[in-house]
């Protein structure tokens, strides 16, 4: 071994957790005030701060900035631990941290400004669309390049999912935002009509399927093998999983247009393609959950498995909801209602904020150059904080989402409907405020977290790590 | 009988398909278990792990 030993790239890994940690600090109170403002009308202030406006700020802040950073953070601690090499890339490295942090900052600029494509989770404008391809592209060359430079001779099946949501998100964003600059601060959509709406949903469900799925899933085989201290429960299966998610996520976007203007025969196979996913998802779901086989006493004194295992059992409650909603006679009931706010927050708070958390925890420490957290109990502190949050959440959704569909779809003998839209409206103030409590509570669960990182980071020693040959690899 | 292009869309599909099938044959084939273990034990070799892979495999 020569005198210069080769070590990992963790400063990237530190600064994209540190910013996980704060910026899911501001999407989530971004999320609890305009919880707020359907509680509290007055609270919409101004044209700058109104719920419309504000609501893609919540909306891109937790998904791209917060479970962005996550994704970062850890599929560049992952890619390099289990390849043994350090990160692929000199200064493309440091660009993606800063090129994404300056892609959050014109967001949130933009957003209360009124600036906005209009494109749901891709709303913004041609610019900073831009922007985010040139840091994708670099982000796909370092974790690449790093995967090609490795010196173990397997790719670890974490890493097939990583690389599957780089390339998928790269795809999907290149093709919904094609659209034509008129201004500076305003372009219109290639794409029209039905064209542009299923474009626009084979990116919307793509992204929930690649970004936060595939890259949570690449998160899941690392970390809960990692801090349950044995293999995954099967890697046969995980090989199965991957590619049957490939095969099948791509198809099942039209069931965000049931009953539109879509071709129907579209709608059949979108719904159907929705139903084939259960089975990849709960493949490796339980393959995750049945890791801890054998060691289920872990699950009771680490909070960090806690995190990560219970984010499972939510990924699994979402997934079964999932396809049983993409039934277009289901759907005939749930669309349009806050049932869909409901399920969307029980795989983003339950499935991914979870999973980002546990794996934050597992790596805080090690980044800083401590052993453990600050303090133990108060991430126990933080785990049954934010459950309760998803559960007063998700169920206030349930409640308030079925009472609009049946209120909506009511007919008198006459034909006539039965309710007003605005008295489903009021029916749903109750539930609004135990949602927005659920949200408060999760909030909390986020600033108990930062108070303990600062703790962590105090007085923390941050030591470089040597690149470990790999398991009967002799330099 | 005239080929269209619904015909090569009817093919990607049935394509498709018998690809994916085939991954599972080789997934769960005999050849492709001592490859999946030592990817499987991937994670597990830095300093703090302590011979966990080698206590907890499980046999699948």
């Amino acid at each position: 071994m020569s005198g210069t030993q080769t070590t990992y790239n963790d400063k990237v890994v530190r600064q994209f957790a540190f910013m996980t940690v704060i910026w899911g600090i501001v999407g989530m109170l971004v999320g609890v005030i305009i919880a707020a403002q359907l509680v509290w009308p007055e609270l919409n202030i101004g044209p700058w701060l109104h719920f419309g406006r504000l609501r893609p700020l919540h909306t891109n802040a937790v998904i791209f900035a917060f479970g962005g950073s996550a994704l970062f953070a850890t599929s560049y601690w992952c890619v390099q631990r289990t390849s043994h090499a350090r990160l692929w890339g000199g200064p493309l490295v440091p660009f993606t941290f800063w090129g994404w942090q300056l892609i959050i900052v014109l967001a949130a600029l933009s957003f209360p400004l009124g600036i906005t494509t209009g494109k749901e989770y891709a709303e913004l404008e041609w610019p900073i669309d831009i922007l985010i391809t040139l840091v994708w592209v670099a982000y796909a060359l370092v974790f690449f390049g790093t995967i090609a430079v490795r010196k173990a001779s397997h790719i670890y099946v974490a890493n097939w999912f990583y690389g599957a949501f780089i390339i998928a998100i790269a795809l999907l964003h290149i093709f919904n935002s094609m659209e034509m600059p008129v201004t500076l601060t305003k372009s219109y959509s290639m794409y029209a009509g039905v064209q542009d709406a299923m474009v626009q949903w084979w990116y919307g469900h793509n992204a929930v399927g690649f970004f936060l799925t595939a890259g949570f899933l690449g998160m899941m085989y690392y970390f809960v093998p990692k801090q349950a201290g044995r293999p995954v429960y099967s890697y046969r299966l995980s090989v199965v999983h991957f590619w049957a998610l490939i095969f099948t996520y791509m198809w099942a976007g039209p069931h965000h247009l049931h009953y539109t203007a879509l071709p129907d025969w579209t709608q059949s196979v979108g719904m159907l393609f929705s139903l084939i996913l259960l089975a990849p998802s709960w493949g490796g779901m339980i393959n995750g959950i049945m890791t801890l086989s054998g060691a289920w006493h872990k699950l009771r004194d680490d909070p960090i498995l806690k995190f990560l295992i219970t984010s499972l059992s939510f990924y699994g409650m979402s997934t079964f909801e999932g396809p049983m909603m993409s039934i277009k006679t289901v759907n005939a009931l749930s669309h349009y209602t806050d049932w869909t706010v409901g399920h969307v927050h029980s795989g983003a708070l339950g499935w991914v904020a979870m999973v980002s958390i546990g794996a934050m925890y597992y790596l805080l420490p090690r980044l800083f150059g401590k052993k453990e957290m600050y303090s133990t109990s108060l991430v126990t502190a933080h785990f049954w904080i934010a459950t309760i949050g998803t559960v007063l959440y998700i169920a206030s959704m349930w409640i308030a989402g079925v009472m609009q569909g049946l209120m909506w779809r009511a007919v008198n003998a006459d034909g006539t409907l039965a309710y007003s839209f605005v008295e489903s409206v009021k029916g749903s103030y109750p539930f609004w405020a135990i949602r927005w409590l659920g949200g408060v509570l999760f909030l909390l669960g986020m600033l108990i977290m930062a108070y303990n990182m600062f703790k962590t980071m105090a007085g923390g020693k941050i030591q470089d790590v040597p690149v470990i040959a790999p398991a009967g690899h002799h330099a | 009988m005239a080929m269209d292009i619904n015909d090569l869309r009817s093919i990607i599909t049935v394509a498709g398909l018998l690809c994916f099938l085939a991954i599972v044959g080789w997934a769960y084939g005999k050849g492709s278990r001592k490859g999946f273990d030592e990817a499987a034990k991937l994670p597990f070799a830095e300093d703090d792990d302590d011979g966990a892979a080698e206590n907890a495999s499980h046999r699948r």
